[in-house]
C-alpha cells in the first residue's frame, strides 16, 4: 500500500455521504432483511419440530447442511435467478440464520418444565392460547440468545455478499480500498461493520432487559447472555464449525 | 359429588394404570387417594378434568357426563395444585394466581383484585404481589399454587401430593392452613399422597389404592384404621394404626386424678401420707395458680426433712401436658410416654393443672375404645 497514511481523514470527510453512508445503509438493510425473514420461518418451524419431536433431527440436519455451503457459492448459485438484486444476497443469509435460530427456539420451547406445561393444561388454556401466553415467553431468553449470534454473524456475512458485487460495506473495503491499494476504506468499512455488530447486540440485551424481566437477577439468565457472548466472538469465518459450540450451548 | 363408574385406563404402552374403578367422591368433603408409587392415583385424578382420558367407563361431576364439555372449559372450573407448585416462571404472583380469572374473560383490575384477596386468604404478604415465582420459598410457593387453583372460586379441586415437597415443619402449617379453608369454602376435595398420617389428618374419607390400579378399600379414616380389609390395606396403613386411632378419641374421656396432686406450700411430711394413701409413687407439685412445677417422688419425700415445703425440693421436669378438653388421647399418650414419671399431665386450656393420668388409666381407657366405634369421624385437633 506503498507511502500512504493508514488513514486519510480528507478522504473520510470527502466520502462521507457517499459512498461512505450509502454503503452504510446497504448494509443494515442486507442484514436486518435477512433476520427478519430468519425469524419468520425459524418460529414457527422451531414450534412444529418442539410440538413434533421426531420431526426436529431431520430439520436440523437440513439446516446444518445449509450453514456448511459456502456464502460465496450460493450467491454465485442463485446469480441467474435473482441477477444482481439484493435477494442474492438475502436469500442465503436468511437461510443461514436458521441453523442458529431454530435450535434456539427448539431449545427454549424444551426448556419449559413439564410441570408448568401441565399446570397450564390444567388451568384451562387451549394450546393456542397455552404456547402464546406460556410457552414462548419462557422459551424468549435462550431464543434472544440465538437471535444475537445470529444477528452478529449476518452483519458480518454481509461483507462476503459484496464480493459478488451486491453492496454494503464490503463494497467499501473490496473497491475502494482492495483494488486501489488503498488502506483508508477498508479500516473505515471494517470499523463501521464492528461498531454495527455491537450497536445491534446491545441493543437486542436491552430488549431481552425489556422482555424478560423474570429473569433480572437470576442466575440461569446470566449464564446464558455470557454463552450468547462467546458464540458472537465467533464470527463467520469458519460457519461449518461454528455448529458446534452452537450445539454446544443447546444442552 | 364426582362419580367413576367402571372406569378403566389403559396407557399405549399397554400399562393398565386403573383398573375397572367404582367410586363417589361427595361434593364439599375431601377425598383423599392413597396407595404405594405408581398404582395409578395421578391417573385416576386427572381423568376428572380430562387431562387423562379414560379407556372405558364414565365420570360425572355434579351429575354430568363430562366427556359432553370442553375440556378447557372444564377445566376452568376444576382447581388443580401438584407437587412442584407448577407456577408459571414469567408471570408475577399476582398474575399467577389471576390466571383462570384472565383466561375467563374477567378485565384485568377485576382479576388482580381477585388475586389479592387469594393471597391475603392464603397467608401471603401483599408486598410479594409484585415478585417472580422463584423469588418465593417452596412453602410460598405451593400457598400461591393453592391461591390460584382457587382463584375462580370452583366447586371441585384436584390436588396431587401438593405439600410432599416442603419440609415437615412447613408441611404440617400447610396442612393445618388447607384444614382451615376448606372448613370455610367447603369445596369438593380430592388429595393425593403417599402419606397415611397426612391422609388421615385431611380426609373426611381415604381410598386406598393397590398396585394395579385398583381400590382396595374406601371408608372413613376412623374406620380405615380400625378395619383395614385386609393384609395389603395393613400394612400400607402402618402396623401403628392402633396409635393412630388413638387420634379419633378425646382425652375427656378420661378421669384426671387430683389425689396426687399437691401445693409447692405443702409440707414434706403431709405429701408423704397423701403419696402412700393414693399408693402412687409420684405426686405432682403445682403453684400458687395450679399451674405444674415439677414431679416428686416419694422417695425424695422420704429423705427429706418433713417440715420443708414440697416447693423446694428437687423437683423432676415435667415434660409434655395434654388439655383434656381439647386434646385427643394420642396426645395424652405422649405425654404420658415422654413423661419422666410415665404419668400425662393434663390441663385447661389457661394451663391450669386438672389432674393426672396414670398409666393403668391410660391402659384401660385405650383397651375400652379398642373395640369401640369411634365416637367422631373427624380427628380430634388440639391448637397447640
Ligand atoms: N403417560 C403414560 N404412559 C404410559 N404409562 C403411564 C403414563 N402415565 C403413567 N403411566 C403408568 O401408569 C401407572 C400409574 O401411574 P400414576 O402416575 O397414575 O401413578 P401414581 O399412583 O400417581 O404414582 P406416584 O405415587 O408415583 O405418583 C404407572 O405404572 C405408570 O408407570
Ligand atoms: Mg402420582
Amino acid at each position: 500500500m506503498g507511502d500512504q497514511p493508514l488513514i486519510r481523514w480528507d478522504w473520510i470527510a470527502r466520502n462521507w455521504d457517499d459512498p461512505v453512508g450509502t454503503r452504510l445503509l446497504e448494509h443494515i438493510q442486507l442484514a436486518l432483511v435477512p433476520i427478519l425473514i430468519g425469524l419468520l420461518i425459524a418460529v414457527p418451524l422451531g414450534v412444529v419440530c418442539a410440538r413434533w419431536r421426531w420431526l426436529y433431527p431431520s430439520v436440523f440436519t437440513g439446516v446444518n447442511i445449509l450453514y456448511a455451503v459456502p456464502s460465496i457459492a450460493l450467491f454465485f448459485l442463485l446469480l441467474p435467478y435473482t441477477g444482481f438484486t439484493q435477494w442474492t444476497a438475502i436469500i442465503p443469509l436468511s437461510l443461514y440464520t436458521l441453523a442458529i435460530l431454530v435450535p434456539n427456539v427448539v431449545d427454549g420451547l424444551y426448556q419449559v418444565p413439564q410441570h408448568v406445561r401441565q399446570a397450564a393444561i390444567a388451568m384451562g388454556f387451549s394450546p393456542l392460547r397455552r404456547l402464546i401466553q406460556v410457552e414462548l415467553p419462557i422459551a424468549l431468553p435462550v431464543a434472544i440468545a440465538g437471535l444475537r449470534v445470529a444477528a452478529v454473524a449476518t452483519i458480518s456475512m454481509v461483507s462476503v455478499a459484496s464480493l459478488v458485487g451486491l453492496g454494503g460495506l464490503g463494497q467499501l473495503i473490496l473497491t475502494d480500498g482492495f483494488r486501489r491499494q488503498f488502506p483508508t476504506p477498508i479500516i473505515v468499512g471494517i470499523v463501521l461493520s464492528v461498531l454495527l455488530a455491537f450497536l445491534v447486540d446491545g441493543l437486542l440485551v436491552l430488549m431481552q432487559r425489556l422482555l424478560t424481566p423474570w429473569t433480572r437477577g437470576s442466575e440461569r439468565a446470566a449464564r446464558r447472555t455470557s454463552a450468547a457472548r462467546r458464540e458472537a466472538g465467533a464470527g463467520t469465518t469458519a460457519p461449518a464449525t461454528d455448529t458446534g459450540s452452537r450445539r454446544a450451548e443447546a444442552t | 359429588m364426582i362419580t367413576f363408574t367402571g372406569i378403566t385406563k389403559r396407557y399405549p404402552d399397554g400399562t393398565i394404570a386403573v383398573d375397572d374403578l367404582d367410586i363417589e367422591i361427595p361434593a364439599g368433603r375431601t377425598t383423599v387417594f392413597v396407595g404405594p408409587s405408581g398404582c395409578g392415583k395421578t391417573t385416576s385424578l386427572r381423568m376428572i378434568n380430562r387431562m387423562v382420558e379414560p379407556t372405558t367407563g364414565l365420570i360425572t361431576v355434579e351429575g354430568q357426563d363430562i366427556r359432553d364439555r370442553d375440556p378447557a372449559v372444564l377445566r376452568r372450573s376444576i382447581g388443580y395444585v401438584i407437587q412442584q407448585a407448577g407456577l408459571f416462571p414469567h408471570r408475577t404472583i399476582v398474575d399467577n394466581i389471576a390466571t383462570v380469572p384472565f383466561l375467563l374473560g374477567w378485565g384485568k383490575p377485576r382479576a388482580r383484585a381477585r388475586a389479592r384477596e387469594l393471597m391475603e386468604l392464603v397467608g401471603l404478604q401483599p408486598e410479594q404481589a409484585k415478585r417472580y415465582p422463584h423469588q418465593l420459598s417452596g412453602g410460598q410457593q405451593q400457598r400461591v399454587g393453592v391461591a390460584r387453583a382457587l382463584a375462580a372460586d370452583p366447586p371441585v379441586l384436584l390436588m396431587d401430593e401438593p405439600f410432599s415437597a416442603v419440609d415437615p415443619v412447613v408441611r404440617t402449617s400447610l396442612q393445618d392452613e388447607l384444614i382451615r379453608l376448606q372448613a370455610e369454602l367447603h369445596k369438593t376435595i380430592v388429595f393425593v399422597t403417599h402419606d397415611i398420617d397426612e391422609a388421615v389428618k385431611l380426609g373426611d374419607s381415604i381410598a386406598v389404592f393397590r398396585p394395579g390400579g385398583k381400590l382396595a378399600q374406601l371408608d372413613t379414616p376412623e374406620r380405615l384404621l380400625a378395619n383395614p380389609v385386609d393384609s395389603f390395606v395393613e400394612g400400607f396403613i402402618g402396623y401403628d394404626r392402633g396409635v393412630r386411632r388413638l387420634s379419633f378419641f378425646p382425652a375427656r374421656l378420661l378421669t384426671p386424678r387430683t389425689d396426687t396432686v399437691v401445693g409447692d406450700d405443702v409440707q414434706a411430711g403431709r405429701a408423704r401420707e397423701l403419696a402412700l394413701r393414693s399408693g402412687e409413687p409420684w405426686l405432682l407439685v403445682v403453684d400458687g395458680e395450679r399451674g405444674p412445677r415439677g414431679w416428686v417422688s416419694t422417695e425424695t419425700l422420704g429423705a427429706a426433712d418433713p417440715g420443708t415445703v414440697v416447693g423446694s425440693l428437687d423437683l423432676v421436669d415435667y415434660g409434655h401436658v395434654f388439655t383434656v378438653e381439647t386434646d385427643s388421647l394420642r396426645a395424652a399418650l405422649d405425654a404420658a410416654v415422654l413423661s419422666p414419671a410415665g404419668r400425662a399431665v393434663g390441663v385447661d386450656a389457661d394451663g391450669r393443672v386438672v389432674g393426672v393420668v396414670a398409666q393403668s388409666e391410660l391402659g384401660s381407657a385405650i383397651w375400652s375404645v379398642g373395640a369401640e366405634e369411634a365416637p367422631t369421624a373427624e380427628p380430634v385437633r388440639s391448637d397447640g
